[in-house]
């Protein structure tokens, strides 16, 4: 336990900071994510094929490339950056820019979680809703979302989980900035480059496996839950 | 009133339906494949017919010609489906409320309490689907899109999942809804025993066309039935009144200008209609009034024609008072008793024999 102890408030700043932005990813992406994921579980559109590509090009792209797109649109002189930075957001160098960059790298693996969830409820139900009086908003409020909450939950926890491992895309779009962008893994990177640092990483990453080991309990003790209201179903 | 022309393809299959019932419950009979679900899902929205309209109580839910598509839920069509589809997710309370949160207020006309008493519901409301048997699914199924408030439902062969014992307890509750909430009932079975029992009017679907459509005594009377395949198919639906009970034995009366049947079983109240279906191999043929027999049920009546083929004869008898009966023998048994066309005979229906599923009261 003396390790930590020993951390250093840049360090516990860079620890809050990287929970932070995973947490603020998560959560802001979900929305996004579950309808997105309904839409290419049930509709059928043209263009369905692109707007699944796009979705999945962070999963395939190089992070760094993803970084740089990222800051080419969202950058102070990037295509929205402007139009944000008048309604006051702004994500170049900030925490919040760390945050989207985790939002679009973890999407992908949140929403082909909640995409196979929503696909194996049976549309039945949904018919059945719909001879009961419930239109299509509300059939969704009501039977597919809480149908499908085992899967959101995976999704939400894949995307927390690659916020904790995102590295390339961050420090590409917001850079290194300790207490505003610098999280645990581009802390343990810049210990690593200056000589004498190895004992400030080794700290980090002791803390880097509690906090993954702990996301991981909690994920499979979440999911035994959510089997077993679903095996209850059954 | 429900009125329904329509046609529809899919692939190398043509549905062309069209027919209109006014009140109780109207059957779609036929074989798989026939088109009898396609119609009924055509009835409720979920697919879109090629051409054609739908009408139910002079609101028009589908015409091709005007372009008209009321989507589902706005159509207050109940259904009621082959596995009962309940939320897996719910307790039988929030199921059977669902569809209530969605009916206009001042059209909810069907109470909670009595449909959870009608179906016998009560002692299952928190628990969730999983924990039910496939017959109390069926029945808050049943109940669930009753508290809707339709103003029609469809069911889908709603027992098919069931055995024979299930569905003997369920198909007197379906009377009970056509009885009691007076909902019109359009209902697809290929149990020819449950038609017959069921319903006001039925229309037999072949091969996506209307074969026949009318009162299920005239549509399975004898000219209907000849196309029976087998000779087990081959059967006669009789109208018949209730009469009085021997309930020492449990046994009722149903009577017939021609004769009289026992039930073994009740079949309703006195005086009441009943439509019973009688199998030609169930029926044996006299020449004289039978005495000394187990069987007590005699009907009598004339023979009409005698039909033979091969080893087999088929009699159709013109029952004393109007009806027909048929009868199966074998050759040799109607040349000994030498039976022809005018001569005056007594039919024996074996009380065993009859199906209590086929024996349920007519609408008053």
């Amino acid at each position: 336990m003396g390790i930590l102890t020993d951390l250093s408030p840049e360090e516990w700043t860079a620890i809050w900071l990287s929970l932070r932005i995973a947490v603020v990813a998560m959560l802001a992406s979900l929305p996004f994510g579950v309808l997105c994921a309904y839409a290419l579980a049930r509709w059928n559109f043209p263009g369905k094929m692109i707007f699944n590509g796009i979705i999945h090009m962070p999963l395939v792209l190089p992070p760094v490339v993803t970084g740089f797109i990222l800051l080419l649109l969202f950058g102070r002189r990037g295509t929205f950056g402007p139009f944000l930075a008048d309604l006051g957001i702004v994500l170049s160098f900030r925490w919040t820019g760390a945050a989207l960059a985790c939002a679009v790298m973890g999407f992908p693996l949140m929403v082909r979680a909640i995409r196979l969830s929503f696909e194996s409820i049976d549309q039945r139900l949904e018919h059945a809703a719909g001879s009961l009086g419930a239109g299509p908003f509300w059939t969704f409020i009501l039977i597919s979302l809480p149908l499908a909450m085992p899967g959101i939950v995976v999704g939400a926890i894949l995307s927390f989980a690659r916020s904790l491992g995102e590295f390339g895309a961050t420090i590409t779009f917001v850079s290194n900035i300790p207490g505003q962008t610098q999280t645990i893994s581009a802390a343990i990177y810049t210990y690593t480059q200056v000589p004498g640092g190895d004992l400030g990483a080794m700290r980090l990453t002791v803390v880097s496996i509690i906090i993954a080991l702990s996301t991981l309990i909690a994920s499979e003790l979440i999911q035994q839950r959510a089997n077993q209201r679903v095996a209850s179903f059954e | 009133m429900i009125e329904v022309d329509v046609t529809r393809t899919v692939g190398a299959f043509v549905l062309k339906v069209a027919f209109s019932n006014n009140h109780g419950i109207t059957a779609l009979f036929g074989q798989s494949g026939s088109g009898k679900s396609l119609t009924i899902s055509l009835i409720a929205g979920l697919s879109r017919p090629d051409e054609g309209r739908i009408v139910l109580d002079g609101q028009v839910l589908v015409d091709t010609k005007a372009h008209i598509f009321v989507p589902p839920y706005r159509r207050r069509i109940g259904f009621v489906f082959q596995d009962s589809h309940l939320f897996p997710h719910l307790s039988v309370r929030q199921n059977l409320m669902f569809g209530r949160w969605f009916a206009p207020r001042n059209e909810r006309g069907i109470a909670f309490d009595s449909v959870v008493e009608t179906l016998g519901i009560g002692h299952l409301l928190k628990r969730r689907p999983a924990r039910l048997s496939g017959g109390e699914r069926q029945r808050v199924a049943i109940g669930r899109a009753l508290l809707a408030c339709p103003k029609l439902l469809l069911m889908d062969e709603p027992f098919a999942a069931l055995d024979l014992q299930r569905r003997l307890q369920i198909l007197p509750l379906i009377e009970r809804l056509r009885d009691e909430f007076k909902i019109p009932i359009v209902y697809v079975s290929h149990a020819l025993e449950e038609v017959v029992r069921l319903a006001g009017y039925v229309v037999v679907l072949e091969g996506g066309t209307v074969k026949a459509a009318g009162d299920p005594g005239e549509v399975f009377g004898p000219s209907a039935v000849q196309s029976a395949e087998s000779r087990f198919d081959r059967s006669t639906v009789l109208t018949m009144q209730v009469g009085g009970e021997d309930e020492g034995y449990g046994l009722t009366e149903l009577l017939h200008p021609a004769g009289t049947i026992w039930l073994a079983g009740p079949a309703g109240d006195r005086g009441s209609k009943v439509r019973i279906m009688v199998h030609a191999t169930d029926v044996t043929l006299s020449a004289v009034q039978p005495r000394n027999l187990s069987v007590r049920s005699v009907l009598e009546g004339q023979v009409r024609e005698v039909e033979t083929e091969g080893a087999l004869a088929s009699v159709e008898i013109a029952l004393n008072g109007g009806g027909r009966l048929f009868a199966m023998a074998t050759r040799r048994a109607i040349d000994d008793l030498g039976l022809k066309p005018g001569d005056p005979v007594f039919a024996l229906v074996k009380t065993v024999a009859l199906d209590e599923r086929t024996v349920g009261q007519l609408q008053p």
